[in-house]
């Protein structure tokens, strides 16, 4: 199963992110959190070297999904995709989709077994759902 | 005045401990600049980064190469600094390092193309920036442009190199001022973005004049 992880500047909202989803997505979907910076736990940041090691946690052979609030989340997931070794790099791709939505979208298309580009694309997708 | 061609190992570790004072003396001019357009936080999260990288240094071997001098630094830089600069001056180091892994010495040459290397890992984690979109690119660009000429030039010395460096890079941020940003928080902006000087151009330009100024000083005591 496609992993999934959720990188916020606030490690609260990743938190909160990953709880929704495993609430909503009961399918033992793989997926990890990580927000703010270790040096500072008031500051708000992300840090791209927890972002590789949470990608490693959920790492599975058919592939990782990340999906970031903004900026610097972005920038530290590309950082952290240069730091994996290449066989694992091809089989990590980084959602440009809204965080909450993208990442429930993307956690109920891995639970189906849908591959990374599935995922992925569901995750994108997210962002023209209609909610009235 | 004797010339000095090359910076050592020994220099650069100097340096490093350079830029955190000088980060530290600019944090609230980065953090004002930031709080034009961006989140206010640039000269807390620079400040923030150099120390622990400091700190890391002095756990190194003093005899260390330049490459794991610069690896130290980018690393500390990743973990700490917290935002969209954690990133962009974490690779700037890292790329320098891959380039002059066990090397303990760095002539004009080399200098230019570490930063080459540098601003390569920048434009790569920005996503393709370019010159002209407000950011950081636009201090080291034209740094890098001068050092590549000096490089080439047998009749221009390390330090001379250094300071149209450091010219350079000082006009780049100043360019920035009419500029309307095309990343990153400030690019939200749109319109209003201009008529602010871009908070990592002018981090870029402190830690390029560094070189300079560390240079400038070392070769009027020798």
């Amino acid at each position: 199963m496609v992993g999934i992880v959720i990188i916020s500047h606030s490690k609260k909202l990743a938190e909160g992110v990953k709880e929704l989803v495993l609430q909503m997505v009961r399918e033992g979907v793989k997926i990890e959190a990580v927000g703010g910076v270790a040096a500072d736990p008031k500051a708000l940041g992300t840090d791209p070297l927890r972002v590789k090691e949470a990608i490693e946690k959920v790492f599975d052979e058919k592939g990782v999904l990340i999906v970031g609030d903004f900026g610097s989340a972005i920038l530290s997931a590309r950082v952290a995709l240069k730091m994996l070794p290449e066989e694992k790099r091809k089989l990590v791709a980084i959602a440009n989709a809204p965080l909450v939505e993208g990442a429930f979208a993307a956690a109920v298309e891995a639970s189906t077994g849908g591959d990374l580009e599935s995922v992925k694309e569901a995750a994108e997708e997210a962002r023209n759902l209609k909610k009235i | 005045m004797s010339d000095i061609n090359v910076l050592t190992s020994q220099d650069v570790y100097e340096i490093i401990f350079r830029i955190f004072d000088v980060i530290k003396e600019n944090e609230k001019y980065l953090t004002d600049l930031d709080a034009a357009i961006g989140d206010a936080d640039h000269g807390i999260n620079m400040t923030r980064g150099f120390k622990l990288a400091t700190e890391r240094l002095k756990e190194l071997n003093p005899s260390s190469d330049v490459g794991t001098i610069f690896n130290t630094v980018g690393m500390a830089l990743l973990e700490t600094v917290g935002g969209a600069a954690g990133p962009l001056y974490g690779m700037w180091f890292m790329n320098m390092a891959q380039v002059v892994m066990g090397k303990s010495e760095l002539d004009k040459k080399t200098i230019a193309e570490i930063l080459e290397a540098g601003l390569k890992g920048v434009q790569d984690i920005g996503g393709g920036t370019q010159p002209g979109e407000k950011t950081m690119v636009d201090a080291i660009y034209p740094a890098l442009e001068e050092l590549k000429k000096a490089a080439e030039d047998e009749s221009v010395s390390l330090l001379e190199a250094l300071r149209r460096a450091a010219e350079a890079a000082e006009k780049g941020m100043k360019a920035t001022i009419p500029m309307i940003a095309k990343r990153g928080r400030a690019s939200y902006l749109g319109e209003r973005s201009r008529g602010h000087q871009d908070p990592g151009a002018t981090s870029s330009y402190l830690i390029i004049k560094t070189f300079y100024d560390y240079l400038k000083e070392k070769t009027g005591q020798s």
